[in-house]
């Protein structure tokens, strides 16, 4: 089960997935990224810090999007991941294909 | 069968008692007559005759109160015949009277006395058969204090007959007393005429008529059954002229009473019995709708009993339901009106903004009715239109029309808004019926996947003189997509591949299938792992859906290098246990899946590795769902404990260790049922291997 919340600071739109991010509540993350791309933010945050787990199908959603914000000239960063959601991304090999930075300063800075 | 082999007794009785009363009467009559000592006590003639009353009552309590299948008509169809055979019989022999040469006989004391003894027997007869029938109709929606009163009533006129048999000196003012006390419970029994509204308007012409002919019989009979015979032996014989008998007399007047009484509330439940008969309808209706829910129907079938009975109970001309799909796809059921004419009334009202008909408000009709009037070409002229709301959404519409102008009443706006409302509850039925179907349908794919998935499977692993393999794979309820296989490439090399698909169910076993093709069909061209790779994921790129993406890693085991050269695609770090060290390690090197880079960039994110393998030396493949599988306080099993098993059983082939693995595992989890796949595939090299070339 995830919640997901967002908000905008400093002109970025900030993605917060609250639990965990599996098969089925991946299709909610998709929803909320999408909505946020069709908004026309350029600038995505997505805070991991409350993100317990995510499966491969929620990594796939990241995943799918990469093509897409290159063309569209968007930036995604995440950050604040915890250990076993790090280990995730490594293991896939997504830490080569995605932003992901340590905090949320440091996402910000990549980001301005 | 008791109950019929009394019924039959009750009759001889009935039949014996008549016969004797008969003889041992008329034996008295002539002695009496004649001056002789009769050789029977005089007393006996009345006495048979209430044994023969009292086993005819009797008799008809068994037969009328017992059938249970008997319809008011039907009974009211016994009294009349009955009544009919008493009053022909008393007819004929009143006629004998008429023929000529017969006046001598019919002067005859005796002739007076037989004619006395069928008729007043078969009036007795009638008397009771009536009010046996009138306890069945008065009982039939009985309360406990009115059939306290009838049982007071019916042990009343017990008594009564008794009495009047003995002729008790000194109580003459008792007589009208107890009249009077039986006419007044009679009239309160015949206030209880319930059973006349469940009559039809047919059934209830026939009862006014019967009832009518019943009476007509009861009052003939009564008056002519010869009583100037009765007068004349009165006293002596113990028979009391019937006009003056209590029994007789209140039962009589009962008899009539009721009779009179079903007469006018039949009469005047006449011209109201169209009502009560459209009410029985709409019932009957209700249910044949609830039943056609039940039973498994078409949609359309239920749809349509759901039209026509509504049409029928409110007197439509047409009707037609409207459907909104899930995907906002509406359909139309019609009924009595083309689906172009239907659709031509909704456009027009839709033309009109005519909001009120997917509104409850009270009084729509008018307000449609002046909009139908503006739609040229059409036929109606009123139109009533429900919501049918499924737990709380609107889904649909049901219309009724009608011809004449103002054509709907309040009621039934009532009534069909209980029809809007089972529509909905059988709309809500066929949903709930899909949905079921669909998950049993998903249920069968996911076996057939399961089943895919086991197939895709290799049944031997590759053997060499170098190393055994061992291997383990168990999926879970929902199918995973794990998939290891191995092919011998040359003689001295064996490629291995271990991945995991993204995505569960058919679509993650279809694509274990690409991935299995693809293993296949690039292993055995001998190529180099990163390049295997490169062009798996450009293989893949065109077949994998968005978000879908393959973890592998690929492996070829050169037995003449005793090298293994391998790319890891995502997948879960090899563990790799030195013999020599006695230590685990995870070959944590870079590498994305297949299908997360769908370009040619994809070869600057695989790197080739090379490890070179000794003696005892063991690699450890395995997917995500074993390190990822949780104890029952949410733990996970995670890397370390995967090295702590390996480490406790170095020294054991392939297949013991595999076990010593599973076993771990299953202990871990604490249970049976797993929540993922666990995929682990054993490659342990020989203490003694060949030396290199």
């Amino acid at each position: 089960m995830v919640q997901i919340k967002r908000i905008q600071e400093d002109g970025m739109d900030i993605i917060i997935p609250i639990g965990e991010v599996d098969a089925s509540s991946s299709i909610e993350l998709d929803l909320v990224i999408a909505k946020s791309v069709g908004e026309g933010h350029t600038k995505i945050l997505v805070d991991c810090t409350a993100l317990e787990y995510i499966s491969s199908a929620g990594l796939g959603v990241f995943m799918s999007y990469i093509e897409e914000f290159r063309d569209k000239n968007i930036r995604m960063v995440l950050f604040g991941m915890n250990e076993r959601v790090a280990n995730t991304f490594e293991i896939l090999g997504l830490k080569e294909l995605l932003t992901i930075a340590e905090d949320k300063v440091q996402a910000k800075q990549l980001l301005a | 069968m008791r109950t019929k082999a009394l019924t039959r007794l009750l009759f001889v009785v009935t039949g014996i008692a008549w016969v004797a009363l008969f003889f041992t009467d008329l034996s008295v009559v002539f002695s009496i007559k004649t001056g002789i000592q009769p050789d029977m006590p005089v007393w006996m003639p009345g006495l048979l005759f209430n044994i023969y009353l009292l086993s005819l009552y009797y008799y008809y309590k068994l037969k009328i109160d017992r059938d249970e299948i008997l319809n008011f008509v039907d009974l009211l169809w016994r009294v009349f015949a009955t009544g009919l055979v008493a009053t022909v019989v008393s007819l004929a022999l009143r006629l004998i009277e008429f023929l000529p040469g017969t006046s001598r006989l019919v002067s005859h004391f005796l002739y007076l006395e037989i004619t006395y003894l069928i008729t007043m027997p078969l009036m007795g007869g009638f008397l009771i058969m009536c009010f046996t029938a009138w306890k069945r109709l008065i009982l039939y929606q009985k309360s406990k204090w009115l059939f306290r009163l009838w049982q007071v009533f019916e042990y009343g006129l017990f008594l009564a007959l008794v009495y009047s048999s003995f002729s008790l000196p000194g109580l003459d003012w008792l007589y009208d007393v107890l009249l009077a006390v039986f006419v007044v419970i009679g009239l309160v029994l015949s206030a209880n005429t319930k059973w006349v509204a469940y009559l039809n308007f047919k059934q209830k012409w026939t009862g006014l008529l019967l009832l009518l002919l019943t009476v007509f019989y009861l009052i003939y009979l009564f008056y002519t059954s010869n009583s100037q015979i009765v007068a004349a032996f009165n006293d002596e014989r113990g028979i009391v002229d019937h006009r003056y008998h209590l029994y007789f007399l209140a039962v009589f007047i009962f008899v009539i009473m009721y009779c009179s009484f079903s007469f006018l509330v039949i009469l005047f439940n006449l011209p109201t019995t169209s009502v009560f008969e459209q009410k029985l309808e709409e019932v009957v209706n209700f249910q044949r709708i609830s039943q056609s829910i039940q039973t498994e129907q078409s949609e359309e079938s239920v749809y349509k009993i759901l039209l026509e009975t509504s049409v029928s109970t409110v007197f439509a001309d047409a009707a037609w339901l409207e459907v909104k799909d899930n995907e906002h796809h509406h359909r139309l059921f019609t009924y009595r009106i083309s689906e172009k004419e239907a659709g031509d009334i909704i456009n027009h009202l839709k033309n009109n903004h005519v909001t009120g008909i997917l509104e409850q408000a009270q009084d729509k009709t008018k307000n449609l009715s002046k909009h139908l009037s503006s739609l040229r070409g059409s036929r109606f002229r009123s139109i009533l239109a429900f919501p049918i709301y499924v737990k709380g959404d609107n889904i649909g519409t049901l219309a009724l029309l009608k011809e004449l102008s103002d054509g709907f009443n309040k009621e039934m706006t009532k009534i069909v808004s209980t029809f809007a409302n089972q529509a909905g509850i059988s709309i809500e039925n066929f949903r709930l019926m899909e949905e079921a179907l669909q998950s049993e349908r998903y249920k069968e794919e996911l076996k057939i996947a399961k089943m895919v998935q086991k197939s895709l499977l290799p049944e031997v692993l590759e053997r060499d003189t170098d190393f055994e393999m061992a291997a383990f794979s168990e999926s879970a309820d929902e199918v995973g997509g794990d998939y290891y296989d191995t092919l011998r490439v040359t003689e001295n090399e064996v490629a291995l591949v271990i991945a995991d698909v993204s995505g569960k169910g058919t679509t993650a076993a279809f694509h274990m299938s690409q991935m299995k093709g693809i293993f296949h069909s690039l292993a055995q061209q001998g190529i180099r792992p990163e390049e295997f790779m490169i062009r798996a994921n450009n293989a893949l790129t065109r077949c994998l859906e968005r978000g879908s993406f393959i973890s592998a890693t690929f492996f070829v085991i050169d037995t003449h290098k005793k090298i293994i050269r391998y790319a890891r695609a995502g997948h879960c770090p090899v563990l790799y246990y030195h013999a020599d060290t006695g230590k685990a390690e995870y070959l944590k090197d870079r590498g994305v899946a297949l299908g997360m880079v769908r370009n040619s960039s994809y070869a600057n994110f695989i790197g080739a590795n090379e490890v070179h393998y000794k003696p005892g030396d063991i690699m450890v493949l395995y997917t995500d769902g074993i390190t990822e599988s949780k104890s029952s306080k949410g733990e996970e099993f995670g890397y370390d404990r995967l090295i702590t098993c390996l480490l406790e059983v170095p020294d054991k082939p392939a297949p013991e260790i595999i076990d010593h693995l599973i076993a771990r595992l299953y202990e871990f989890s604490g249970s049976d049922n797993i929540n993922d796949d666990y995929t682990a595939l054993i490659v342990k090299f020989a203490k003694q291997v060949n030396p290199p070339d």
